[in-house]
């Protein structure tokens, strides 16, 4: 069952996956046809605490929260005391004094969702902590694939790119893995986490290898602010030898689709025609991001609290 | 479960050919007058009577759907996702006399959902509500206008609506529900 936080897919079973999953369905039937003014978190505030730079997942909470009737309040490390030294678990005291009802973290460090939640009574979500998890974008990513397929089990998808510095990745590969789908990766060796077999995923050999009969084409982005020099000589080297282009696309199953979590640097891990294509989802997966995180938002308040506010 | 049939399909037609007069008699014609109706039931009673004062006066007063699914003052109590379709009209309700459909008015929550839906679409000089059938149990300070038939009942019992363009055929009876799911 869904508790009082949602900090990562590695601890989520696969029937709390499908239960968000379900309810997003709903959400998304409203957003569609314009209807998006739920009643059921009025009265309640939704914190975006953001350590690191975000469009799409901080404006899709907030939205999210606004739809269900939820105050929201944004907090930016670079603009908040935490430039005055003040640790984690403190702004965690003070949101919590406030009496915030949920909070959204992202942050640079792994676990950092997971300090905070053992801190707080508001319920935690992790918007993203550094190279370890992105639970509400490999959410978001089933529910596209669901969306297109009917069901996960024995999809195959292919995700590309820097998976060594991607939570959405490792998301991606324990809500899979756990949802019956195969998982192969394919990246330089130099991005390439070891030991990421043992988890569940396939490490291609080969760009053919990974793209070959795939259902999903999932690109990463390269994310240099992560990277320290020297893991592979440059941009368009890598877009060369593991970008995908429109010819790439053809190895793959003829009803593929393609996904990214975004940002997208065009011509890097995926070229412009394959980002435009008829089968790209990458819009698509942005207006799911709302529906899912209101279908989370719904099922933490209704959970945790059977009404009760933080009070 | 047993079945009482009260109104067969030729006592339906009467009473509703009865109801389409009251509506003109009441609104003292036709002018101004639009016809909605709660989904689904509902609506197919006030396309019914538009095309029954259509019939009677050669005027078809315009008619649509409300959907009161994001209207329910149960989604937080419940705590439950509606599944609702947006509210569009072909028509506007500014200024009009309003004459909301139902089959069965119970409670009158449903009544006051509607309500708040139509307010939302525009502001109409008045709304009159027509019903099927009062089965009574008010919950909410609601009277209808005009009734097809007052069929006091209990909670155990309920209405069975039945009409051909859903089920087919076009019925009225009350249903007991049978003890074993009274305690569930």
């Amino acid at each position: 069952m869904i508790g009082k936080d949602m900090l990562g897919l590695y601890d989520a079973t696969a029937e709390d996956i499908m239960l968000i999953l379900d309810t997003a369905v709903g959400m998304k039937k409203l957003l569609t046809q314009n209807l998006k003014k739920l009643p059921h978190l009025q009265g309640r505030t939704v914190t975006t605490l953001f350590y690191e730079n975000s469009t799409r997942t901080r404006c899709s909470f907030e939205l999210a929260a606004k739809y269900l009737g939820a105050g929201t309040v944004n907090i930016t490390a670079s603009s908040s005391s935490v430039q005055k030294g003040e640790t984690l678990i403190d702004t965690g005291y003070t949101l919590d004094a406030m009496k915030n009802d949920v909070i959204v973290i992202r942050h640079p460090m792994g676990g950092a969702p997971h300090l905070l939640a053992r801190n707080v009574k508001a319920s935690v979500v992790n918007g993203g902590d550094g190279m370890n998890e992105h639970p509400t974008q490999a959410l978001l990513d089933f529910y596209t694939m669901r969306e297109k397929f009917g069901s996960l089990k024995g999809l195959k998808v292919a995700i590309l790119g820097d998976i060594k510095h991607s939570r959405v990745a490792k998301s991606n590969l324990f809500g899979l893995t756990k949802l019956g789908a195969e998982v192969v990766m394919y990246s330089p060796a130099t991005l390439m986490p070891q030991g990421i077999e043992r988890l569940g995923a396939k490490v291609a050999k080969s760009r053919e290898e990974a793209l070959a009969g795939a259902n999903v084409v999932m690109g990463l982005r390269i994310q240099l602010e992560r990277m320290h020099g020297g893991l592979f000589p440059s941009l368009s080297e890598y877009a060369k030898y593991y970008g995908v282009d429109e010819e790439h696309l053809r190895l793959a199953d003829k009803d593929c689709i393609v996904m990214h979590p975004g940002p997208v640097n065009r011509g890097v891990e995926f070229t412009s025609d394959v980002i435009d294509a008829e089968n790209s989802k990458i819009t698509e997966q942005v207006l799911n991001g709302v529906a899912v995180r209101m279908a989370l938002l719904f099922l933490l308040v209704k959970n945790r609290q059977g009404g009760e506010k933080n009070e | 479960m047993s079945e009482h049939v009260i109104l067969d399909a030729a006592a339906i037609a009467r009473m509703l050919t009865r109801l389409s007069h009251e509506v003109v008699e009441k609104n003292k014609g036709t002018d101004g007058l639009c016809l909605l109706g709660i989904r689904r039931r509902g609506e197919i009673v006030a396309e019914r009577i538009r095309a029954l004062i259509g019939r009677f006066y050669e005027c078809f007063p315009p008619c649509g759907g409300i959907d009161i699914g994001m209207y329910r003052d149960d989604l937080v109590s419940g705590f439950f996702v509606p599944d609702a379709r947006i509210n569009k009209l072909d028509f506007s309700v500014d200024g009009k006399n309003v004459v909301l459909c139902d089959d069965v008015l119970h409670t009158g929550r449903s009544v006051r959902a509607a309500i708040e839906a139509i307010m939302d679409l525009g502001r109409p000089a008045k709304i009159m509500l027509l019903v099927l059938c009062d089965r009574g149990g008010k919950e909410m300070p609601v009277c209808p206008d005009f009734v097809g038939k007052n069929i006091p009942t209990s909670r155990q019992e309920f209405i069975d609506v039945r009409l051909c363009e859903i089920e087919g055929e076009d019925s009225l009876g009350i249903v007991t529900a049978p003890e074993t799911t009274q305690k569930i």
